[in-house]
């Protein structure tokens, strides 16, 4: 590409030609995390505590020290995360390559499917459907899904039953295949995992996790917004935190839009 | 508690150190007998001490105990001169044990009496705060100080998108106020205690985090930094959030703020190596909770520590019986606060502890190696 294209590019920005959609949830101790059974390590929740604020503890300045989890808020998986990526090169989030940060999207709306029911399942012939109206799914593009699942209060947004929760997502065959057949780069939900709040119970267990670190793909969760993007075109900016051997992270989630 | 004599049986008091009997010099304390005669009664109209002016007139009178001694005691206003009394030491606002009559019988709204009130944190008409309703003892409190005539329990549910078990038993109950407070966080409690941190008059604090094993059967400090942030950290946030202005509030009438509660286990007295690292963060909290005590004492509010066993919960499954039922804690909770009461042990394995660690602490540090 020409250095050129990319100062025109910073000028569509500039100008609005090129919108910028925020996809990322504020970090923040209010947001839900994953439950697992308590007698699973959990998820450190997100806490942040004032070192100082224009006070006796730093009289001009105001900052704050933050822990969390890995996998907590808007987040990034690499595919250390699972067992089935534990083998791979460049695995984690320090060593992934950088490129693989900025890539295309597909959008599946899927927002009328999970407005019925909560467990909703993308398929593959739902799939195939949407690349009837809108082409195939090409390689190293993310699949993001749609659900409308961010714009729900957080109960029904974590959506916990006496069986866990309940919640949409992929089905195993769908996971597959994605990754398989169209060599997607990674896939993305709204939701507080990228699988299905009962995926625990499928053959395998957690297939979105299962196929894309698997084969060395990323996930992404806990999105907004993507009402705000097109089915297809928009270029999803994904860069998380440089953790040393990290399994993911909390990270700002950007994606370009074309304006027209 | 008096002193006797042990040569001849005679009860003295004041404290001395020979029996003004016989002059033999051993005088052990011991529990007395609590009855008495209200020989004399005054109302002091403008007592001298500046407490005092401020709640006159403020009765008081002798009282010749059946066993001897005769004492000067606060009375309860249904006292009347020549009646049967019952004695009690009860701590004011200061700490200061000082003796109390009440009638004898009981008194039709005998807990109501003012000066009564002055020495006890009764949760009658008071507005409580138990920060935990997500636990069984959390929900039992909330019942039983209902039921002990709370004006208001605000009961604090962190993670508010997250069911729990009993949620339909706090959530639109009259005069129950379910609110977010996730003590382990400073800015939740801080958040709580703007909100509503001017209206707690007791706060009883139901953090409840059991998690067995100690140093070598676990793996790094995931579970220790969890025990700490719940239960040590999650004590400060509180006391940080709503400490100040329960102080401020000591005196703010005949409902002031009155008293904080811990839930203690009885191992943050002595180690027990099966829940070693859950020991360490009670003994933590036991340590700090002097500290409050002596921070709230200028404004006159207590600090009540409540020291249980393994309670009948899914975390001490393991541990067979005797366990202490959470209703159990919760109305303990109650009768301390009644009783004014800086410490209670709830059940047999607390006392039982509480006594062995008196007599051979040594001896029970090798007993719960077990």
């Amino acid at each position: 590409m020409q250095g050129k294209n990319l100062l025109e590019l910073a000028g569509a920005i500039s100008s609005g030609a090129v919108r910028v959609v925020d996809l990322t949830f504020t970090l923040s101790p209010d947001f839900p995390v994953i439950v697992l059974p308590p007698e699973f390590g959990q998820a450190a929740p997100v806490r942040i505590q004032e070192i100082s604020r224009y006070d006796g503890r730093g009289p001009a300045w105001y900052w704050n020290n933050v822990t969390f989890g890995e996998h907590t808020g808007t987040h990034f998986d690499a595919p250390i995360h699972w067992f089935t990526g534990k083998d791979l090169p460049n695995n984690s989030v320090d060593t992934m390559p950088a490129k693989d940060m900025i890539a295309p999207a597909c959008v599946i709306d899927c927002s009328a499917g999970a407005a019925q029911d909560p467990d909703f399942l993308l398929t593959v012939p739902l799939v195939e459907a949407w690349e009837a109206k809108h082409g195939r799914i090409p390689e190293r593009h993310w699949v993001l899904l749609r659900t409308d699942w961010s714009k729900k209060g957080w109960r029904d947004y974590a959506n916990l039953r006496d069986d866990g929760a309940h919640t949409p997502g992929p089905n195993p065959a769908v996971m597959k295949w994605l990754v398989e057949e169209r060599g997607i780069i990674g896939f993305g939900t709204e939701t507080i995992g990228t699988d299905a709040g009962q995926a625990g119970h499928f053959e395998p267990p957690y297939p979105a996790h299962h196929f894309l670190h698997g084969a060395g793909r990323y996930g992404l969760q806990c999105l907004c917004n993507l009402d705000q993007l097109p089915a297809t075109g928009a270029v999803i900016v994904a860069s998380p935190l440089k953790i040393q051997n990290g399994s993911g992270s909390p990270l700002r989630v950007i994606a370009l839009v074309s304006a027209n | 508690m008096l002193q006797r004599c042990e040569a001849c049986g005679a009860f003295a008091y004041p404290a001395r150190e020979a029996c003004p009997a016989c002059l033999s010099a051993g005088l052990a304390f011991v529990d007395a007998p609590r009855r008495g005669a209200l020989l004399a009664e005054t109302t002091a109209r403008v007592p001298s001490d500046v407490y005092f002016r401020e709640r006159a007139p403020w009765r008081i009178g002798l009282v010749r105990m059946d066993c001897g001694p005769t004492m000067v005691a606060h009375l309860h206003a249904d006292c009347a001169e020549g009646a049967p009394v019952l004695m009690s030491f009860q701590l004011d606002k200061s700490g200061q044990a000082v003796a109390f009559a009440r009638p004898e019988g009981e008194t039709p709204n005998m807990a109501d009496d003012r000066q009564w009130r002055e020495m006890t944190a009764d949760p009658k008409f008071r507005r409580v705060l138990v920060t935990n309703g997500r636990s069984l003892i959390g929900q039992e409190a909330v019942a039983a100080l209902k039921a002990a005539g709370a004006k208001t329990v605000f009961v604090g549910v962190s993670e508010p998108w997250r069911p729990f078990a009993g949620e339909q038993l706090l959530r639109g109950q009259q005069g129950i106020e379910v609110v977010t407070l996730d003590a382990a966080d400073e800015k939740s409690a801080t958040d709580l205690a703007a909100d509503i941190g001017g209206k707690v008059d007791i706060l009883v604090n139901t953090t409840e985090y059991v998690r067995p094993g100690g140093l070598l059967d676990r793996r790094g400090t995931g579970v220790a930094r969890d025990e700490i942030d719940q239960a040590y950290l999650g004590f400060i946030n509180l006391a940080q959030a709503f400490g100040p202005a329960m102080r401020m509030r000591g005196a703010d009438g005949v409902s002031s703020s009155a008293a904080w509660v811990n839930i203690l286990s009885v191992y943050a007295l002595a180690n027990w190596p099966a829940f070693g690292a859950y020991s360490a963060s009670q003994a933590a909290c036991l340590s700090l909770s002097h500290c409050l005590r002596a921070e709230l004492r200028p404004g006159g509010v207590k600090v009540m520590n409540l020291f249980t066993g393994p309670i009948d919960t899914e975390w001490f499954q393991t541990v067979p019986p005797p366990k202490v039922a959470p209703r159990a804690v919760a109305q303990a909770i109650v009768s301390g606060l009644r009783g004014g009461l800086e410490e209670i042990y709830v059940g047999d394995v607390a006392e039982e502890i509480r006594q062995r660690l008196a007599a051979n602490p040594k001896a029970l540090e090798r007993e719960l190696d077990r």
